[in-house]
């Protein structure tokens, strides 16, 4: 791990938010290093994709605010924020491909609506996603028609086409079974030292994530617990990520905790 | 006790003037999208296919119903006071005037509109409508705007195929069936039949276009979280778009007369 921490690229500062009445987030403080894989984890429902649509102005604070490379988007308006999301890309849980259009047609909508390339050029670039995420020969399918692992490739290559500085990874790995996971984690992995982006990822695949993130984040009780690189993450103190984060390795504790048990009763 | 009921009362009545207030802005703010470019002439054409040409099957067959059903009740009636002739007159004003539009937008709400909330609403709960936000593509413009735009270019030409096939449907069982003389259906309905009858009836069917998309884009676009969620909004949709339409058409008739 560096030494050295790169330059931040989203900063939130006391966001809080409350929805639906249930205060969520409580004051969240977050660096995001630029450049690097960074993994926020935390319970299911303890608002973590909450979190991420924070960063892309999905949803606005009530309290606190979001840097992207210093300026405020919780205050830009529609057009300005506009502007800046064009730095990001996002990969949903279901990966939201749009269903009335093929996977070609998906993975060329952001270029035919935010760029004047040819229509050539735009083939060329899709092709050559499409074969970055190992899709090959399946742009002419229609979501519906692809598995969950194909939808998530097909949604990380809409995300790469524009050649984001930042892309906000929503669970990228719910939902398929452990060895597709892996491959998700490294076709993600290997896509983010081949483009070099910032990478945000919402996650609960404790340990899997420790092996490809740079920077590992708690969201606990509705602030950041705690944040550092995965070794140095893994040996806190903190209580209550410890107990998150045992979790991971349960089966033995459980197997040796519960078998004295049967036997006393 | 009585506390409870008037606070329940009260918070109803705020929500219910919040949500006109914010399907007011929804209406106005997609206005405002339409106007601005890119204009979404595919996705306009592709929604006017989906709206229009794929309505007609069920308009033509309750045209022809309609017509044939008020040819049957006026003759029956007009028969009493020896006014058969007068039949062509009693069908075209009921359907121009009112059947034609009031029905057709009924059919058209329960066809296409709920299938606009569906739609809507599984993009709202898959984040696609996020994902074309987080591309900087505005959903309003995307989406929205070319299914407004569409209904209310669309819903005056089915108003109208509507009228005819109902017109044509009366003369069958009033002229073919029941012996009404053909010359007398057609020459009272030219003597009764104004201009102003047609224009109302298209301003009608145009503002029921506007209702219909309005409502049904608006409870998909705010759908909650969950397919039943999506459930309830395709029931309110439909419910809330054809009482809305019951009702305007009322206040639009008594200007219009």
């Amino acid at each position: 791990m560096d030494t050295e921490a790169p330059s931040p690229v989203i900063r939130l500062i006391g966001v809080e938010k409350a929805l639906g009445g249930q205060p969520v987030l409580k004051g969240v403080n977050l660096e995001i290093p630029r450049g690097k894989v960074t993994t926020v984890i935390g319970k299911s429902g303890g608002g973590k994709s909450v979190l991420l649509k924070h960063m892309i102005g999905l949803l606005r604070p009530d309290r606190g605010q979001v840097l992207v490379d210093e300026t405020d988007i919780t205050r830009l308006r529609a057009h300005d924020l506009n502007e800046v999301r064009k730095k990001f890309a996002m990969l949903f849980q279901g990966a939201a491909l749009f269903d009335s259009l093929t996977v070609l047609e998906n993975v060329a909508f952001p270029l035919r609506e935010k760029t004047k390339l040819r229509a050539a050029e735009v083939d060329r670039k899709v092709l050559e996603m499409l074969e970055a995420v190992g899709l090959t020969g399946m742009g002419h399918k229609f979501p519906a028609e692809l598995s969950g692992g194909m939808r998530k490739r097909a949604g990380l290559a809409r995300a790469l086409v524009m050649g984001p500085e930042i892309i906000l990874f929503d669970e990228p790995t719910t939902g398929l079974d452990p060895l597709l996971a892996r491959t998700i984690h490294d076709l993600i992995l290997e896509t983010q030292r081949r483009f070099g982006f910032t990478a945000v990822m919402v996650s609960h695949e404790i340990p899997e994530i420790f092996g490809i993130s740079d920077y590992v984040a708690m969201l606990l009780d509705g602030v950041i617990a705690e944040m550092a690189p995965p070794e140095q993450f893994q040996r806190t103190r903190h209580p209550g990520v410890r107990e998150f984060i045992n979790v991971g390795t349960r089966p033995e504790v459980v197997s040796s905790g519960a078998g004295r048990e049967t036997r006393e009763l | 006790m009585v506390t409870t009921a008037v606070a329940g009362v009260g918070r109803r009545s705020l929500w219910l003037v919040g949500e006109m207030g914010r399907m007011m802005i929804f209406l106005i703010s997609t206005v405002a999208w339409m106007v601005r470019p890119p204009f979404r002439v595919m996705q306009v054409l592709k929604q006017i296919h989906f709206i229009g040409v794929k309505s007609l099957f069920v308009i033509v067959l309750t045209g022809a119903f309609t017509g044939m059903v008020l040819g049957l009740q006026g003759y029956y009636s007009l028969r009493k006071f020896g006014a058969e002739g007068l039949l062509g007159s009693a069908v075209a004003l009921s359907i121009i005037r009112e059947l034609g539009p009031v029905l057709s937008a009924l059919m058209v709400t329960g066809r296409a509109g709920s299938a606009m909330t569906a739609e809507i609403g599984i993009m709202r709960i898959t984040e696609q409508i996020d994902a074309l936000d987080t591309m900087a593509v505005s959903p309003m413009q995307y989406l929205i705007a070319p299914k407004v735009l569409a209904s209310v270019l669309i819903m005056p030409m089915l108003c109208s195929i509507f009228d005819i096939i109902g017109i044509y449907g009366g003369y069958m069982v009033g002229v073919n069936l029941l012996g009404v003389g053909s010359g007398a259906y057609i020459s009272s309905m030219e003597s009764s039949v104004e201009w102003k009858d047609v224009y109302g009836g298209f301003l009608k069917a145009l503002s029921f276009g506007v209702i219909i998309s309005w409502v049904c884009t608006y409870k998909g676009y705010h759908t909650t979280m969950s397919a039943e969620g999506l459930g309830t909004a395709t029931t309110e949709a439909v419910v809330l778009s054809s009482v809305l339409i019951l009702i305007w058409d009322y206040f639009i008739t008594s200007v219009l007369m």
